[in-house]
């Protein structure tokens, strides 16, 4: 590996910002990562999830890969979960991720063109 | 799946599955003997051998709620069409290893695609697995190793975003220069 030096200064940087949130602080955002959302798009829907946490300073949320939930024909399937709310999307892509974003975890208001109700009741 | 690493991203779930604390995913590239190998090793609770015959049936998962489990004989299959040969080893509470030998140049050999990507999700999984990442070219080496990058985090946890984004461009630079050694 190279470049230890870049890694030692995010280190200092991350250090010097006291961080007292738990882990299960803030918005979650689970991604379903199993064979069928891997092979709908799953892997570049959540890189977009990184990238853009990232370069929004969004620290308080999270991603992580699930399994999944046996809705596989309408996989990527996205949950954010904010407290006890918890929003299940499908058929997400690059696009919707954007929304997500900007319209719900940031503006606070679900995008109901991907929400799971458009297609199972 | 058109990518390997879609489908190393996929295998690995299992190990993840199966309690693994440390994921070794090497990709070794021989020009010479015209093979592509991907192993993959975990030291999770392995299988015995009874569920080991079954593990490449796209009919047989060990879970409950549904009956398919198409992860492993897909991959099996991106690995067959290449003339190449697929073997699974596993012991109980030892581990499994998952060997994939592409015939190089063969026309159906999936290109190995995002590794990066695969990789930085594997390391955002919330159960703090390590991973370590080797890739061989001919005589050439990249190495990840994320038990590595957390000592020289000191506790700064590897979910931290930067971090992630300084792992996905360390696998990028380090691969990338592989590819122009070998030209």
């Amino acid at each position: 590996m190279k470049s230890l030096d870049d890694l030692k200064k995010i280190r200092e940087a991350a250090q010097q910002k006291v961080s007292m949130r738990g882990k299960n602080d803030g918005t979650r955002i689970l991604v379903g990562m199993a064979t069928c959302g891997i092979s709908a798009g799953a892997r570049p829907v959540m890189n977009k999830f990184v990238e853009e946490i990232a370069k929004r300073e969004l620290n308080t949320v999270t991603v992580t890969p699930v399994g999944c939930i046996g809705e596989c024909a309408i996989e990527p399937i996205v949950e954010v979960l904010q407290g006890d709310d918890r929003t299940t999307y499908c058929k997400v892509d690059e696009k919707a991720v954007e929304r997500i974003i900007t319209e719900h975890i940031i503006g606070g208001k679900p995008v109901t063109d991907y929400v799971i109700g458009k297609y199972r009741l | 799946m058109n990518e390997l690493s879609l489908h190393i991203l996929d295998i690995v779930q299992n190990s993840i599955r199966a309690n693994a604390s440390l994921v070794q995913i090497i990709v070794n590239e021989q020009k010479a003997s015209n093979i592509y190998t991907v192993t993959i090793i975990d030291n999770g609770h392995g299988m015995n051998a009874q569920t080991l015959s079954n593990v490449s049936d796209p009919f047989y998962t060990s879970r409950k709620t549904r009956k398919v489990g198409m992860g492993v004989s897909l991959y099996k299959m991106a690995c067959e069409l290449t003339e190449g040969s697929f073997t699974i080893e596993s012991e109980e509470n030892v581990g499994t290893k998952v060997i994939a030998a592409f015939t190089n140049d063969h026309i159906d050999r999936a290109p190995l695609g995002e590794i990066e990507e695969t990789l930085c999700i594997l390391v955002l999984n919330d159960k703090d697995i390590d991973v370590l990442y080797k890739h061989t070219i001919d005589t050439s080496e990249y190495v990840f190793d994320t038990r590595e990058v957390k000592q020289v985090l000191e506790g700064i946890p590897l979910n931290n975003y930067e971090v992630i984004m300084w792992i996905k461009n360390n696998i990028k630079d380090g691969i990338n220069t592989l590819e122009e050694e070998r030209k």
